[in-house]
């Protein structure tokens, strides 16, 4: 037998298209059986209780990076978020912030992706290809790693306090698909593309607070890029400051 | 209603379809458009790897992309039509490559070289992958590709209906879900890349955008679909999500055990054991399970998949990504305990009828990946043969697309395009009209009785009974009601409409496998249990009559120089 319990789901609603309405919080009481999943509980509501409610979810597998919001204070995917995770049988959920809201659970991702487009993010090679792989180690290929891991929810992008601020402000997904070109051995971008984050819009506008790893569903640390980033700069300024060329 | 145009379009943002933009955007003005955002495509999900000959392996140097084509036609239980397999092989290594020359961080071997793993029914180690992600790097290799030329992506844009008229097609009426326009869309040609109809079937690995809806409208637009019958179960689904856990599981050494300890596939395929074939796997659990040898549990019954012999470093290093899935999603830890699983529905091996190049019947419509059917898996698709098939036929489909356009004067008419237009605006406001019936609850037992009816093992009366419960749900559609007339961001009447064109997917499925007497591949009937090339070493061809029943003809199979013969394993 499975025994079901019951929940209350408080979701926050609004509208871009009617902005004379507040947005408020709906309220929807569900039984769940356990290992049910926010996303699994969405979708049960827009099938069986409100079919106006609009959220965003594909993969249900934690792959595709659709469903990030904010479920309880805490963001994440609604996919790989179990309900029964926090001990209380009320959950509420909002839109990722830093974005601007489309309706209920959707917002508007366009400012992210224009960053993510800012670094340049594909290999750079300026040498022909080779007839067949470029070679790589598995050393080499192992530092990227973590960041190849990233799926793009943009759960870093909706909890950074930089943006929040500063919406010009690159941000972590993007400095973190940066330093995974960089640290590529297969990448020949120009050292001087660095000064392209060289300022506060980029790797110095971070606060390194670390709320982008807390977020982060695929246990990327973006602060380590940026990290990375800042010291790839710092070195390239003593260089010039000792007078070497490389 | 305001038209736009493009030279060409592609519909779907997965691997298919981002190769197919990139090959064509230098010469033509090309528009991609997605339902989702390109990265949340389903080919994001893809785990295992891609199939190429490379012989980078040390137990592999003398593989050749003849032996990859030998292995692909026989694990299609040779339904493959083997001129398009050749070409899918011998392109396959230029692929890898390429993909790698465009930045995929592929997993090396020592000697720094792309890595390659066993997987099932391959004769040599041949599956490139970068750990258990190897979808997700591709697709995201090719979006950077995308991105760096510029390609002019229309995201969230869903495709409602082709306009076609006489054997043309003239372009697409789309459904612009932030703004919530239907947008009538001309071009002079139109490439689908939409992807599977996993959602047609109830347990499933697919993602929940996997509804098919692209090649129900191609056939409800005239285009003839193959092979509809030929589903692929994958052996490995987790149970109750029905997450994939890929076969790299048993390619590392994973074992599938039954609640006697034993090792079962000795007694089904001795001597690949695990890595048999799919179909052959699938149907060797779903034996296990069907004769009392499965472990019991709420979610349902399962088979265990003991990957714990591995040991901690290989699991961390090779599949990373099935054990996150796992704490995620059931609260297991590979490394400690064997993971609980089911066949599950995982591929369409029919789809848009297409020829090699990707070229359908109807001028400037082509079709590539999942939702076509060229065929290059026959009866039974081979792992990581699909991620091979959507670059390589991707790439095809601009190489044909743009053969086509430097052949011929194409004037697409507005008013054809306006047309499809005006009839999606006439069904949504039909659909928000106030009917009773609820598309979940059509799409559930719609995928319900294909689970149980049309699923891994097939027979007479079955087949009947969902056949007629699918003209029910037809019957019951006409009633939908959608809960709210405002059309921007309405995910319920998206589905509404999609439903539609997944009611004829599963009826052309049914049709099919009712009328193939016979067992091949992943097509396994109880009452016709052996192969028969005397009568169906041929293709069926699934037209819609104008009384919206399926009409069905044939078509030989090619057969270039791999004859027919008895599929051990």
């Amino acid at each position: 037998m499975i025994t079901t319990t019951a929940y209350t789901f408080k979701i926050l609603r609004s509208d871009r298209k009617r902005p004379d309405e507040r947005p408020w919080f709906q309220t929807y009481r569900v039984k769940v059986i356990p290992g049910l999943t926010v996303l699994a509980v969405l979708n049960r509501i827009r099938d069986e209780i409100d079919g106006t409610l609009s959220f965003r979810s594909s993969c249900r597998s934690a792959v595709c990076g659709s469903c990030a919001m904010v479920i309880n204070g805490r963001i994440d995917l609604a996919c790989r978020t179990q309900v029964a995770s926090f001990g209380a049988n009320t959950i509420i959920l909002e839109p990722l912030p830093n974005m601007e809201i489309i309706k209920d659970l959707v917002v508007d991702m366009t400012p992210f992706w224009r960053m993510y487009e800012k670094v340049r993010p594909w290999l750079v090679r300026r040498t022909p290809d080779p007839g067949k792989e470029i070679e790589q180690s598995e050393e080499e290929r192992s530092r990227i790693d973590q960041f190849v891991n990233c799926i793009l929810c943009a759960c870093c992008y909706g909890a950074c306090p930089v943006i929040a601020r500063d919406p010009e402000y690159l941000g972590p997904a993007a400095l973190a698909k940066l330093e995974r070109f960089i640290l590529d051995s297969r990448d020949e971008r120009p050292d001087d593309f660095l000064d392209t984050v060289n300022d506060e819009k980029g790797v110095w506008g971070c606060d390194t607070v670390l709320r982008c790893i807390e977020a982060c569903p695929k246990d990327v640390r973006p602060t380590d890029s940026i990290v990375g980033l800042r010291k790839a700069l710092v070195k390239k300024k003593a260089r010039q400051l000792l007078g070497m060329k490389k | 209603m305001t038209g736009l145009s493009h030279d060409v379009l592609i519909v779907g943002g997965g691997l298919a379809g981002l190769r197919a933009a990139v090959g064509l955007c230098d010469k033509y003005d090309v528009a991609l458009l997605s339902k989702v955002h390109p990265i949340r495509s389903h080919s994001i999900a893809a785990q295992g790897g891609i199939n190429a000959a490379l012989a980078n392996n040390p137990d592999s140097r003398d593989d050749t992309w003849e032996k990859h084509a030998f292995d692909t036609i026989k694990g299609s239980d040779y339904l493959a039509d083997q001129d398009a397999v050749e070409v899918m092989c011998r392109e396959a290594p230029g692929i890898v490559y390429e993909m790698e020359h465009w930045g995929c961080p592929f997993s090396r071997f020592p000697d720094g070289s792309i890595a390659q793993r066993p997987f099932g029914g391959a004769g040599y180690p041949r599956t490139c992958y970068s750990t258990d992600l190897t979808g997700h790097v591709l697709l995201n290799t090719l979006y950077e590709r995308a991105v760096m030329k510029g390609v002019r992506v229309y995201p969230e844009w869903y495709v409602t209906a082709l306009a076609t008229h006489d054997g043309v097609c003239h372009g697409v009426a789309a459904f612009d879900l932030m703004n919530g326009e239907i947008v009538p869309i001309t071009a002079k040609a139109t490439v689908f890349a939409t992807g599977g109809y996993g959602r047609v079937y109830f347990y499933s690995t697919n993602a929940l955008i996997n509804t098919g809806s692209g090649i129900g409208i191609a056939y409800k637009a005239g285009v003839p679909l193959k092979d509809m019958e030929f589903v692929q179960f994958h052996p490995t689904g987790l149970i109750g999500t029905n997450i994939l856990m890929t076969e790299a599981c048993r390619g590392e050494g994973g074992y599938l055990v039954n609640n006697r300890d034993e090792r079962f596939m000795e007694r089904y395929a001795p001597k690949a054991m695990e890595l048999a074939p799919r179909d052959i796997v699938s149907r060797s659990i779903q034996t296990e399970i069907n004769e009392g040898r499965g472990f019991d549990h709420p979610l349902g019954t399962y088979i265990k998949l003991d990957l714990t012999h591995l040991g901690e470093k290989k699991i961390l290093a090779k599949l990373p990504g099935i054990r996150k899935i796992c704490i995620d999603f059931i609260g297991i830890d590979p490394i400690r305990e064997p993971i609980p699983i089911m066949p599950c529905q995982h591929y369409s091996m029919g789809g848009i009828d297409t020829n090699a190049k990707t070229a359908t019947e109807v001028r400037g419509f082509f079709a590539a990946g999942e939702c076509a059917c060229v065929s290059v898996h026959g009866g039974n698709r081979l792992g990581g043969n699909s991620l091979l098939e959507t670059i390589v036929f991707g790439k095809m489909a601009a190489g044909a697309v743009d053969e086509y356009l430097s052949r011929e004067t194409v004037s697409p008419k507005d008013e054809i395009v306006l047309r499809a237009a005006r009839e999606t605006d006439g069904k949504m406001t039909a659909l928000t009209a106030g009917g009773k019936e609820k598309t979940f609850a059509l799409h559930g037992e719609l995928a319900r009785t294909m689970s149980t009816n049309v699923g891994i093992f097939r027979e007479r009366a079955e087949m009947e009974k969902a056949l007629e419960e699918i003209g029910r749900i037809g019957e019951r559609y006409r009633d939908i009601g959608v809960s709210s007339p405002d059309r921007h961001m309405n995910y319920e009447l998206m589905n509404a409409v999609e439903l539609e064109y997944m009611i004829e997917v599963a009826h052309t499925i049914a049709h099919g496998a009712l009328l193939r007497e016979e067992s091949r591949g992943a097509h396994s009937r109880r009452d016709f249990p052996k192969r028969d090339d005397e009568t169906w070493l041929r293709h069926t061809i699934a037209r819609m009559n104008g009384d919206g029943s399926v009409g069905i003809s044939f078509r030989d199979v090619t057969i270039t120089r791999y004859q027919p013969m008895e599929r051990v394993y």
